[in-house]
């Protein structure tokens, strides 16, 4: 009873934390997620893109013939990708590399899927721009005679890639294309310091002679796509090779080296599967799933109700405390709801009721044999249990063989579901053990011994 | 008492009238499309578009435009209502899908894209691989799980093959079901609804395990009971329980498929045809199998029964 009393007072704890993390409240900063380099989100569902509408892409290192992906190659073109995808404006964007030689992007939002690829694909453009006497600084974004629309196009995307910055209207001047440049290393110089190292073309070479020459003690912009990687001040007239030096880390150095070298992505990238949902349709399902999910968990509480009266009123309470958890789970985690995810939730509150069902089941057949309640309650329950865990068990392996399937293929509908149901499926082994099985002890166990009370309470 | 598990015989003479189809389904198939089952394009590669146009439109008039443009290979439905068109053909570029698209406007006035979906066929063979291995190494785990399990029982490994025999006559069922809407709706079998039927493999098994686990249970408390009795006996102990979930999981599923809107149609309806199966062949096949095996005779009782129950441990 003691015990009981404890479990209870817990279950109160937890139901009351997670409605406070499920309700729409300001939440303290450590609760809340901050994915976007510092800036803070509020704690909510997060959809996937079948519900709120957007693009998911896999593109796939497009190598010619006989040559090999370059070790860190595809790393480095997932941060070019990423890079490219905030300039886009995309909010909470994924990018993620995928197995050895493929990427996928998903941007939630994007409804014009076409503009988006197009703009993640091109071969960006490196400058060398003449800053005419300002002090720009890496992560600016600028107009150039080359790319006269950099600030305009940033703006409008309503941009969420928190290192950049635009810098106005004015427009600089391109001196120089990436193509003068013939490679460019990160390497480090007798004092350890990090440097990058670079050599020109032949053609190259006398356009850089005669901008350097004339400029020494001026800075140089190099620019990508429009956003300045670094400004470095001209010390010396460079003909075939030059230095690059400044208080570069190891990374630093060489993601700029790489950025300069490949222009932009180190290897072509090739579109394999391209996904796209309207926000209309994506609006449609969450309304849809919404009412479903309601209108299913009415129908289920009621029928508890008018199945196995008051336990089956507890196990109704017990279902909500289900639900709370689950709920609060997907924002901590957070969990991305799809809606395959959705229905695998809706699932599992299937299981979770179907464990509670075992326990009444077997609670009024020990109530029929003759026992007092108080042993029913821990007979029926430890006679239900090997059922409730070895089902659930079965569950959680094709749970999980649904999740490494999903996982290599970046099907993340599949793996949505099997994440959700996989989760819903523990907790409800939880549940029935925490939950209900105390409610139980607490309405059975403190009465009277006499089996007509308990055969009033549970209608057998 | 109750006889189930001695009238096998009818029991699976149903199941084998609800699994022909998806057999003669894939012999058909195979033989003419090349394709024993109806697969989509997450494991074809292809692409599919879904357009929403503000007038109605005849699918016949709309792959007219795809085959005048040079997509011979083109199918089209109409979905939700007759004024969304769900096209399926060859993956495209951008360009060539915008060139499509106004051909598309110029016929048939404005138009909304709903979804976009294309893929290469490379990935699409990988995507079915794997779903294979993925319908093979669920199975194989489950039947191992199950007669590690029931090692408390006599021939605990019959067990985990009732239960595997069980959940692949829910997926022919499931099958079945999909191969009609095939050629009624053009329904394929896509990533959704392989999760579908692998949901199903988990929820089959659910309901097998409850049964198999009071048997598990009676088998030690009757020890003089031939395992036909004991059976029959385990199957109505859990009678109530197996229809009180059954109807709690119609309930949730069934709010789905009505409420839940077009996208997740075929995958809930998949799905609520292999539950309605998984039912069945806890009890009807499942069961029987267990008991045909210990008395030696797939369709009748035979007088030789091997009392295996004895021997309990």
């Amino acid at each position: 009873m003691r015990n009981a009393k404890i479990s209870l007072a817990l279950i109160v704890v937890l139901a009351a934390l997670a409605l406070y993390i499920v309700l729409p409240v300001p939440h303290p900063q450590w609760l809340v997620r901050s994915e976007n380099a510092g800036q803070p989100t509020p704690l909510e569902l997060k959809l996937g893109l079948d519900l709120q509408g957007g693009t998911q892409v896999m593109l796939e290192a497009d190598l010619p013939e006989g040559r090999d992906l370059q070790t860190g190659a595809m790393e480095t073109a997932k941060l070019i990708v990423e890079r490219r995808v905030n300039s886009l404006g995309v909010s909470e964007a994924v990018v993620q590399n995928q197995g050895e030689n493929r990427i996928t992007a998903e941007l939630p939002g994007v409804n014009n899927p076409d503009q988006a690829i197009e703009t993640i694909r091109s071969t960006g453009q490196l400058e060398f721009v003449d800053p005419q006497g300002q002090a720009l600084q890496q992560g600016m974004i600028i107009n150039t005679t080359n790319k006269p629309s950099a600030v305009q196009d940033y703006l409008t995307s309503a941009g969420s890639d928190p290192l950049a910055t635009p810098y106005g209207e004015t427009l600089f001047e391109t001196v120089m294309t990436g193509d003068v440049l013939r490679t460019a290393i990160a390497r480090q110089d007798q004092f350890n310091m990090w440097e990058i190292g670079f050599e020109l073309t032949g053609s190259g070479s006398e356009q850089f002679f005669n901008y350097t020459s004339a400029n020494i003690g001026q800075q140089m912009a190099i620019v990508l796509d429009g956003v300045v990687l670094s400004a470095p001040t001209i010390q010396a007239a460079i003909r075939d090779q030059g230095v690059i030096t400044g208080q570069f880390g190891e990374q630093e150095a060489n993601s700029l080296a790489i950025q300069m070298r490949y222009g932009a992505l180190p290897v072509p990238l090739k579109v394999m599967d391209v996904r796209s949902i309207s926000a209309t349709l994506g609006q449609d399902s969450v309304r849809s799933s919404l009412i479903a999910g309601l209108i299913g968990m009415g129908a289920v509480l009621l029928f508890m109700i008018l199945m196995y009266r008051l336990p089956g009123l507890l196990a109704d309470v017990a279902l909500i405390f289900y639900v709370l958890l689950n709920l609060a789970i997907y924002k901590l985690v957070p969990v991305t709801l799809t809606l395959a995810g959705i229905a695998g939730f809706l699932l599992s509150v299937g299981m979770a009721v179907d464990a509670n069902i075992l326990i009444f089941e077997r609670l009024r057949e020990e109530l029929r044999s003759g026992r007092s309640p108080r042993l029913a309650v821990e007979a029926g329950f430890s006679r239900a249990w090997p059922a409730i865990f070895d089902s659930n068990l079965t569950t959680l392996i094709s749970c999980a063989v649904l999740y490494v399937f999903g996982n290599q293929f970046g099907a993340s509908i599949v793996k949505g579901y099997a994440l959700t149901l996989g989760l819903g499926v523990l907790l409800s082994m939880l549940t029935a053990y925490l939950a209900t099985l105390t409610f139980m002890r607490i309405l059975l166990g403190s009465r009277s011994q006499r089996s007509e009370a308990a055969r009033a309470i549970v209608g057998y | 008492m109750y006889f189930i598990v001695e009238k096998r015989k009818i029991w699976f003479l149903i199941s084998l009238i609800l699994i022909l189809p998806s057999l003669l389904f894939m012999a058909w198939s195979g033989a003419t499309r090349g394709e024993i089952l109806p697969l989509s394009i997450d494991y074809t590669g292809g692409s599919v578009w879904e357009i929403g146009f503000s007038q109605a439109v005849q699918p016949a008039a709309v792959r007219q435009v795809f085959v005048d443009a040079g997509y011979g290979d083109t199918t089209v439905f109409t979905v939700n209502n007759d004024s969304t068109a769900q096209i399926k053909f060859k993956p495209v570029d951008a360009a060539e899908k915008e060139r499509l698209r106004l051909l598309l406007e110029e016929k048939f006035g404005e138009s909304q894209e709903l979804t976009y979906r294309s893929l290469g066929p490379a990935v699409g063979r990988e995507v079915s691989q794997a779903a294979w291995v993925a319908l093979i190494a669920a199975s194989l785990l489950i039947l191992l799980y199950i007669a590690w399990a029931f090692r408390s029982v006599p021939h605990p490994f019959r067990y985990g093959v009732a239960a595997v025999v069980a959940l692949a006559h829910d997926v022919l069922v499931s099958l079945s079901f999909l191969s009609l809407m095939n050629l009624v709706a053009g329904w394929e079998l896509d990533a959704l609804t392989l999760t579908a039927i692998l949901t199903v493999i988990g929820y089959s098994v659910n309901d097998t395990v409850v049964i198999f686990d009071r048997l598990r249970e009676n088998i030690h408390r009757y020890r003089n009971e031939s395992l036909a009795v004991v059976a029959n006996r385990s199957i109505i102990e859990t009678a109530t329980r197996s229809i009180g979930t059954q109807i709690t999981v119609f309930l949730i599923v069934v709010a789905i498929l009505v409420l839940g809107g077009a996208t997740l149609q075929q995958f809930v309806a998949t799905m609520l045809v292999g539950f309605i199966s998984g039912m069945y062949s806890s009890i009807f096949t499942a069961t029987p199998i267990l008991v045909a095996w210990d008395e030696r005779s797939l369709f009748d009782r035979n007088g030789q029964q091997v009392s295996s129950l004895k021997a309990a441990a």
